[in-house]
């Protein structure tokens, strides 16, 4: 077993790291992965569709939660599109919960598509029948000691 | 709802203080028809009451509203002496200790200053893991992350991924850390004895040893994990083998704040060690707090690739598994 330096850090790097770590604290502190239990390679990043659609069903599952509803095409026929939330625990955080929707709830999503063009992806806002707004954000945020 | 939904305890609904919101109402009664589940949001009568505006409060595992466990302007007491019990979350917000791009100091994006020293080894075992995040990240059903079948995550990834509400538990001989992902817990011995000469067998969480430098910093040292069979030392696929050994830090800087500073040295895979971690800033909550319930489900894990993951992914997980 080697020896790690008693500041726990090789102390060759240790500068390097100290720098580093400040430099990161502002780029990343707020800028935490919105979906981090699955990959992002799948998405068109930045690409946002909204669509109005009718809930056919909430599930409130792991690893991710995912939300299903019908959306009419061009000639009225129902398109099944499915788009994924994050983990329960997290959309708690954000002020989702196990009862956000129920089947035949008419909602307003906005999602970011998948690249294959299936009638999926990542769901970012979802406004609710009553005008109200489901999002991203947490509810609470981090607080500096 | 289908039957896997998360069984727990998410009786977590949204409590809608003030209620004359739509949205409250609406959460509000859903809730109320749970039923055994406590749910705060959901007191009889509390629809009929009038308020101007609506605002969404943070329910914990009990279905409690969060309290903070400083007021506002309080200031933190001084560090206890060699005490790091209480639940702990990460300071800067939830989204802090998910680290999915890697350890939160060495994030795997391609800049050669956040490559850890790999071994002609460790490159090669890097390229053989296909990682859902980092530099190299493939499609959601390509993947090979032995996590992706629910497998534990193992440590240190424990604290290199998914590292939320912590747990700290501790009596004269013993640490217990309890992560919230997964619901795993490890323990630290702290009655003098030493790591073990010869590791009776690899486990997950390895064996951990912990010593007190001074009044309020911990250094717990861990060997004797899984190898690269196993276990990926990060969210990123970067290798970590049976050699390893972990050097965590936790300074107890105020009775409210905790640094958390991991070290990784695996001759094996890295040619020196790394500090993957550095001073990682958790908050003390408040001592009733309840952690919610997370884990991963088989059942639930097939589910998403059945009904979202293959279609997102274009590919069928069962034939590319």
């Amino acid at each position: 077993m080697r020896l790690i330096g008693a500041n726990g850090e090789d102390s060759t790097v240790k500068g390097k790291f100290f720098a580093l770590s400040a430099l990161m604290f502002g780029v990343l502190v707020l800028s935490g992965p919105l979906f981090a239990h699955h990959g992002n390679a799948a998405f068109d990043a930045g690409k946002k569709v909204t669509l109005k659609g009718t809930v056919t069903e909430w599930v409130w599952a792991n690893p991710h939660c995912w939300l299903k509803f019908d959306v009419k095409d061009d000639s009225g026929n129902p398109v099944h599109w499915v788009a994924e939330t994050n983990n329960a625990p997290d959309m708690i955080e954000r002020g989702w919960s196990k009862h956000s929707f129920k089947p035949g709830d008419e909602i307003t999503v906005t999602v970011e598509p998948v690249k294959n063009g299936n009638p999926v992806g990542r769901v970012l806002e979802v406004v609710l029948p009553n005008g109200q707004t489901l999002g991203m954000a947490y509810l609470r945020t981090g607080k500096e000691h | 709802m289908h039957k896997g939904h998360m069984a727990s305890a998410f009786a977590i609904v949204l409590l809608a203080l003030l209620a004359s919101s739509p949205v409250a109402r609406t959460q509000g009664a859903q809730a109320g028809q749970s039923g055994s589940k406590q749910a705060s949001g959901a007191k009889p009568g509390a629809k009929d009451q009038q308020a101007p505006e609506t605002e969404r409060v943070l329910l914990d595992g009990w279905g409690r509203p969060v309290k903070d466990a400083l007021k506002p302007g309080e200031q933190p007491l001084p560090a206890p002496r060699h005490d790091i019990s209480g639940t702990w979350e990460p300071a800067r917000g939830p989204g802090d200790g998910i680290q999915a791009n890697g350890p939160r100091d060495m994030p795997y994006d391609g800049k050669p200053e956040h490559d850890p020293p790999y071994t002609p080894l460790g490159l090669q075992t890097l390229k053989s893991h296909k990682a859902l995040f980092g530099y190299a990240a493939v499609l959601e059903s390509l993947s090979n992350d032995p996590r992706n079948k629910c497998d534990p995550l193992g440590f240190p990834r424990a604290d290199f991924y998914q590292l939320r509400h912590t747990q700290i538990m501790q009596d004269d001989r013993k640490i217990a850390i309890l992560y919230e992902f997964e619901k795993r817990w490890r323990v630290i011995w702290i009655d003098g004895r030493e790591l073990p000469k010869d590791v009776p067998e690899p486990r997950y969480y390895g064996y951990s040893v912990g010593k007190w430098v001074d009044d309020d910093t911990l250094v717990v040292d861990t060997i004797g994990t899984e190898g690269d069979e196993k276990v990926w030392l990060d969210e990123t696929g970067r290798p970590m083998s049976e050699d390893m050994h972990v050097q965590e830090r936790f300074h107890r800087v105020n009775k409210n704040l905790l640094e958390l500073t991991v070290t990784v040295d695996d001759p094996k895979m890295y040619t020196k060690p790394w500090v993957a971690m550095n001073k990682f800033p958790m908050r003390l909550q408040s001592p009733d707090f309840d952690v919610v319930e997370m884990m991963c489900i088989p059942s639930e894990e097939e589910q998403y690739y059945k009904e979202y993951g293959d279609q997102a992914s274009g590919v069928d997980s069962k034939q590319s598994k």
